[in-house]
């Protein structure tokens, strides 16, 4: 059993994901941020925790073989399969107020991921207060020695993608980054795909 | 008979406690305070946080909060929300990424999710601190330590949080990311972390709240402190009636982001009649 959605540029998804089913990202066009969630499906008061991933792993840099851990500091899921080799768990998403900090005020009328985040949580119940930093799939953000970093050209290609394991029924929500003021999607937001693959099937 | 077997006895037991003095106790009236900061004015919390322990406080607007390592095991791990709506709250990754740096010392402004300061860090001694790793849980401290538990002597930096927001109305689902202070990581070039530990005894940072902010502080170590056993101690918090900063200060202009954040703070106390 294998479900495949297409999620537009600068849209939302999400689903659930059982345990032992993976959920495979494809970067259909390159360079395109993908900001993902993740929750406990059945306490969402469990959710992606990206310090206790970090201290978890020991790194910053997401890839083969990282465990999404919750804030209570267990495995939410894991990462199986990367094209690609390291993803983001720092900068967090893009929001219309973030934005005019970071680029000006012009900026606030443009879509953002936490208003992505927002509309989709609320199908579940979930609100601000649910919304915790998250993770940057495809998005490349080094960190020099004196501590500065920041959002520079992304290491993806068209096609490539990377595949997570549910250690447990999760809830997942994605923002497809509308952001086009930084290089995390190449100024140019462009869609992705989502399949889900039983554990049947994998 | 004991002394305590009849009410008049166990209540002239419990009163004659008062003036008794712990390592680790709050000072009221914070004035009492035996050796105040010179910069101090009037100080409105004078407390000492014993190892393994929290507290937490509202400070009003242009308030500064110190908080010292006595001894060099201190690890000050901190939540900040606004007052009365904490849905506006501490948000770690817009304060590394829109500030361009992954560390904390002196001039960074602690950013709330709403493109607005909670408060700006104004002086640092101690220069170890950490965004990255936020806090342990009880997992992990059961783990490590044989327990994580609250009641336990080796309490998680996250249960103690659970119990600071309790009592400030917020729930488990209202803790975000939390910052930590006085024990610090580094990061190398491909990412990994390198554990710094404490800059020694007596390191202090101060912050100056730019909003009234709800402060939780929980002072537990660092998860990732390689040390098998739980080591933790006291930390001192003073904080003093100061001024929030104001246009024209050197740390209003110091970046365009950070001025765009003072003018949207600004804009927002305006508009509610708060400035």
């Amino acid at each position: 059993m294998s479900t495949k959605t297409v999620v537009a540029a600068r849209a939302s998804w999400s689903s659930t994901v059982r345990e032992g089913e993976t959920l495979t990202i494809t970067d259909l066009h390159g360079n395109q941020a993908v900001d993902f969630l993740v929750y406990d499906a059945h306490d969402t008061s469990v959710r992606y925790s990206a310090p206790d991933t970090i201290h978890a792993q020991g790194g910053i840099f997401l890839t083969t073989g990282s465990v999404l851990m919750s804030n209570e500091h267990t495995a939410l899921m894991t990462v199986t399969a990367d094209g690609v080799g390291r993803h983001d768990t720092v900068g967090g998403a893009c929001s219309k107020e973030s934005n005019t900090l970071r680029y000006g005020h012009h900026t606030y009328a443009q879509h953002a991921c936490v208003d992505n985040f927002l509309a989709e949580g609320a199908r579940y119940g979930l609100g601000k207060r649910d919304l915790v930093s998250n993770i940057n799939w495809y998005m490349n953000v080094p960190v020099e020695k004196d501590g500065t970093l920041g959002i520079v050209d992304g290491l993806s290609a068209p096609g490539l993608s990377l595949t997570l394991r549910a250690e447990r029924d999760v809830l997942v929500l994605v923002s497809n980054c509308p952001q086009i003021n930084n290089p995390c999607n190449g100024f140019e937001p462009t869609a992705v795909r989502m399949t889900i693959d039983g554990a049947d099937a994998a | 008979m004991a002394a305590t077997a009849t009410t008049d006895g166990a209540r002239a037991h419990a009163r004659a406690q008062e003036g008794a003095r712990a390592e680790a106790m709050p000072v009221v009236p914070a004035r009492d305070w035996q050796d105040p900061p010179r910069e101090a004015g009037h100080l409105v919390w004078a407390e000492t946080v014993a190892g393994g322990n929290y507290t937490h406080r509202v400070l009003a607007r242009g308030t500064e909060l110190r908080l010292t390592d006595l001894h060099g095991d201190a690890c000050a791990h901190l939540l900040l929300y606004a007052d009365g709506r904490p849905w506006e709250r501490l948000n770690v990754a817009d304060t590394v990424k829109v500030q361009w740096n992954a560390y904390l010392g002196e001039g960074v402004l602690l950013l709330s999710d709403q493109g607005r300061v909670l408060a700006s860090v104004v002086a640092d001694t101690a220069g170890r601190h950490d965004a990255l790793c936020g806090t342990s849980t009880l997992v992990r401290n059961t783990e490590r330590y044989g327990d994580g538990s609250p009641q336990s002597a080796s309490p998680a930096g996250r249960e103690l949080f659970k119990l600071a927001a309790a009592k400030n109305g917020l729930e488990p689902r209202d803790l975000p990311p939390s910052l930590s202070f006085f024990q610090g990581v580094e990061i190398q070039g491909d990412g990994a972390l390198g554990f710094t530990g404490s800059a020694g005894p007596g390191g202090s940072v101060t912050l100056r709240a730019e909003q009234d902010v709800t402060v939780l502080i929980a002072n537990v170590p660092h998860p990732a402190d390689p040390r098998p056993r739980y080591v933790s101690t006291p930390l001192e918090v003073l904080a003093w009636r100061a001024t929030a900063t104001r246009p024209g200060d050197p740390l209003w202009d110091a970046t365009p982001e950070g001025r765009r954040a003072f003018l949207n703070t600004a804009e927002f106390l305006t508009a509610r009649g708060l400035a």
